[in-house]
């Protein structure tokens, strides 16, 4: 195995840091509202707080402070790798807001982005704060649970959608919004170094199949069934046991 | 002795890939010739002159020492206990291979625990950059110990004979590899046929049901690719019987032909 741990750079070839230009960067958190670090300009530890707070920042999502996709993609990764070798079962939940284009046509932009902020507090309440909640496109979000029960994931996706039709959204003086969310759920692949991808995937059609059925509900994915029916046994050894097949 | 270092090859200059490539052999039903498949398969890609590690996966039950005729004094267990190195644990087998054997002090990890996990992963990853192929000898049955072991591989060989018993087996284990662990191609190789041609029946009824039945759940159809059928000859039944290589033993036999053919497939 290479050695790729960071070898501590020399005395002689440290940065100094007044010649770095951080202008941007400063300007950048401020603009975002997110607190400075408190130690010395320029010192080790206020260079450690911006990056930090850098990091923080492209990892969130601006209009809801929910993760960004692009985090998620990460900790949906990690948490692949954890399944596979702890064995312990994991939840995937992916959701879209109802009509939601109505609401941006019918209210305007405004409206829509309380709409988006509303939702994403929600599914944030109805979720344990060691699950990961993730805003992934315009009207989209994504959960991932650790640590989640098969028996539990039907639970929990319920908590979820209702929750959110639970709200009242205020987006004109005197003008509220009801809002309901569909989602999908695929519990992570025990047996197989799965990629984060394909389990978005699994996810993603059994949302497409909470919309197809309605909208306002969850659809999980069915758990394999591994037993062989006697009517599998049947054609297994029928007597069409000569016919040719591709 | 024990040392890892990798056979004399005939194709030296040849580019290695690297990282090992992963097969899982497999079966559904117990005793129709998996580790008999394994052993000879192993030997059958030495002799193309590829760098062969077999993993002993069936944990607990392993008898890959047993067809071998080999008696370890070190195994996958003291690696797990730490009492030995990886390198100590790795043997030369005949058939110019190298085994990783479980022997039968493993019965403890029979269970999948996270321990047992971390550890197959952990060692899967430091033998693949130095082997062209790592196969994984597993369990019989869907426990999840076998199907653990199956996801470690990227490639699945199922063995099967054209009993009935051993088909619904296999095909129960290809139901449960298509839906749990995102297959979309699993090897066959049909064991103990009667005459040429049997294998071909056998993996078209199991693809005819694969269609009507695990399709349906599937994104994307499953494909049952025949590589290989070995008939049971007397020169399989002698070398099972006197604990040798079938490749070594009995080299010209119609049964070794089938063998290679599947190495040269599976090297395509």
């Amino acid at each position: 195995m290479p050695n790729i741990a960071v070898q501590p750079t020399s005395r002689n070839s440290q940065i100094d840091a007044s010649e770095l230009r951080l202008d941007a960067a400063v300007q950048l958190l401020q603009q975002a509202g997110a607190s400075l670090p408190d130690a010395a300009p320029l010192s080790v530890e206020w260079l450690q707080g911006m990056v930090d707070a850098l990091c923080d920042l492209s990892s969130r999502d601006a209009l809801t402070g929910l993760v960004n996709r692009r985090s998620f993609e990460m900790a949906l990764a990690r948490e692949v790798d954890r399944v596979a070798r702890s064995g312990d079962s994991a939840l995937l939940l992916t959701a879209d807001i109802d009509h939601f284009k109505a609401v941006n046509d019918t209210y305007g932009h405004a409206a829509g982005d309380l709409v988006i902020q509303a939702v994403a507090q929600a599914m944030n309440h109805a979720v344990r704060p060691m699950d990961t909640v993730a805003r992934v496109g315009g009207e989209e979000f994504a959960v991932v649970l650790p640590n989640c029960p098969i028996g539990f994931g039907k639970t929990v996706a319920e908590r979820v959608r209702h929750m959110v039709s639970e709200l009242s959204v205020n987006v004109a003086p005197g003008k509220h919004l009801k809002v309901t969310v569909s989602l999908g759920g695929a519990f992570a692949p025990q047996w197989v170094r799965s990629s984060a991808l394909l389990w978005m995937e699994r996810a993603d059609r059994q949302l497409y199949r909470a919309k197809a059925e309605g909208r306002d509900r969850f659809c999980l994915e069915h758990q394999a069934e591994c037993l062989v029916s006697a009517e599998e046994k049947g054609l297994l050894f029928a007597a069409s046991q000569f016919q040719e097949i591709e | 002795m024990n040392k890892m270092t990798a056979p004399a090859t005939k194709t030296e200059s040849v580019d290695r890939r690297s990282l090992a490539r992963t097969l899982a052999v497999t079966s559904g039903k117990g005793g129709v010739g998996k580790t008999f498949v394994t052993a000879n398969l192993a030997a059958a890609l030495a002799a193309r002159g590829e760098r062969v590690l077999v993993l002993d996966a069936d944990l607990g039950l392993a008898n890959l020492d047993v067809v071998l005729n080999i008696h370890p004094k070190i195994t996958l267990h003291d690696v797990f206990t730490d009492k030995a190195t990886l390198e100590d644990a790795i043997l030369p087998a005949p058939g110019g291979f190298f085994v990783l054997l479980a022997g039968s002090g493993l019965v403890e990890y029979s269970r999948l625990t996270p321990e047992v996990r971390d550890k197959l992963l952990q060692i899967i990853d430091q033998v693949k950059p130095r082997f062209d192929w790592v196969l994984l000898d597993t369990g019989a049955g869907i426990s999840d110990v076998v199907l653990f072991a199956i996801s470690l591989a990227e490639q699945v060989l199922v063995v099967v004979t054209p009993e009935p018993t051993s088909m619904t087996d296999a095909y129960a284990t290809i139901k449960v590899l298509a839906t749990q662990q995102e297959r979309r191609t699993i090897g066959m190789v049909v064991n103990q046929i009667h005459g040429l041609g049997e294998g071909k029946t056998v993996r078209n009824q199991l693809q005819q049901v694969v269609q009507r039945f695990v399709d349906i759940s599937l994104p994307k159809p499953l494909k049952l690719e025949l590589l290989g059928e070995v008939r049971s000859d007397n020169s399989v039944r002698e070398s099972v019987r006197r604990r040798l290589l079938l490749m070594e033993a009995y080299p010209g036999s119609e049964a070794a032909q089938a063998i290679r053919l599947l190495a040269a497939k599976l090297c395509e």
